[in-house]
């Protein structure tokens, strides 16, 4: 396709301090682009939900978006333990992090709600033991 | 009210001085689980929590939060004190119990 940007991040597994990185970075890669405020929030929060649950539950993976004259993709890619039950894991309030996680907040099992809620398109390909992907698309 | 207004606050400690100090504040919004406060903090609030840790900044700055008061004498931590500066964050610190701090807000708002 003509006219498509593509951007690579690496997110490393483990570290609290540095998760969001990719998506404050991406954030301020659109603005300079002066994509509309309201479509920045949304995908830089649905990016942020997805970095920090490979963070969190995964050890880390990979994050492209492809922007294109009429939408942006985010994929995620990690090789963490996959996710068994995903119309399970999807539900409000659903959440399997640990007590030193929820200490910092996190564990409300609104990551994937809100990544829904926010983007226009969203899928989930996982095998458990291999990793999982997530596809997710704005429209512009 | 704009951000800069709370300065004068007694109650209030201003901890980050951040860039956007005369911006406007909407609404308060209370709530510690990051991702509820990611899914529904509308854009411009003051944000009231307990959590000060890094991940705090990261949603504040993400959802377009207007500033930070950590209630309840709760404090940033040595790395997000700095992540704070960096992003220019404006952060207060107080005493009062959440409700009261987000009331002290909606009061300054409605009158
Ligand atoms: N990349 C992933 N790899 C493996 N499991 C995952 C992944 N992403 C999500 N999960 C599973 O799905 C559950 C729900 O995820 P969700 O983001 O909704 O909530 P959470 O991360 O537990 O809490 P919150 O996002 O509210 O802080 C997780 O607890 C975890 O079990
Ligand atoms: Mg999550």
């Amino acid at each position: 396709m003509a006219n498509t940007i593509t951007m690579s991040y690496e997110v490393p597994g483990g570290d609290f301090t540095r998760a969001g990185e990719a998506s404050s970075s991406l954030k301020g890669s659109l603005k300079k682009m002066n994509v509309d405020p309201d479509i920045i929030r949304r995908v830089a929060i649905a990016m942020y939900e997805g970095e920090i649950n490979m963070v969190i539950h995964a050890n880390g993976g990979k994050i492209d978006v492809i922007i294109s004259p009429d939408e942006i993709e985010m994929i995620l890619t990690d090789e963490g333990p996959g996710i068994e039950d995903i119309e399970l894991a999807m539900q409000a309030g659903y959440s399997t992090a640990p007590d030193n996680i929820r200490t910092l907040g996190f564990g409300a099992g609104m990551g994937l709600p809100n990544m829904k809620k926010y983007t226009d398109e969203m899928k989930i390909e996982s095998q458990v033991g291999v990793g999982t992907t997530v596809r997710m698309k704005v429209k512009l | 009210m704009r951000v800069e207004e709370l300065i004068l606050e007694e109650s209030f400690r201003l901890v980050n001085r951040g860039g956007e100090i005369d911006r406007e504040i909407l609404a308060p919004y209370c709530c510690d689980l990051l991702s509820f406060a990611m899914g529904r903090m509308p854009a411009g609030a003051a944000w009231v929590t307990v959590m000060g840790n890094v991940n705090t900044l990261a949603v504040a700055s993400l959802t377009d939060a207007a500033c930070i008061i950590l209630a309840e004498g709760s404090h940033l931590d040595e790395a997000a004190a700095k992540k704070a500066a960096e992003q220019g964050i404006t952060v207060f610190e107080t005493e009062l119990p959440i409700f009261e701090a987000a009331l002290l807000i909606y009061h300054k708002l409605h009158g």
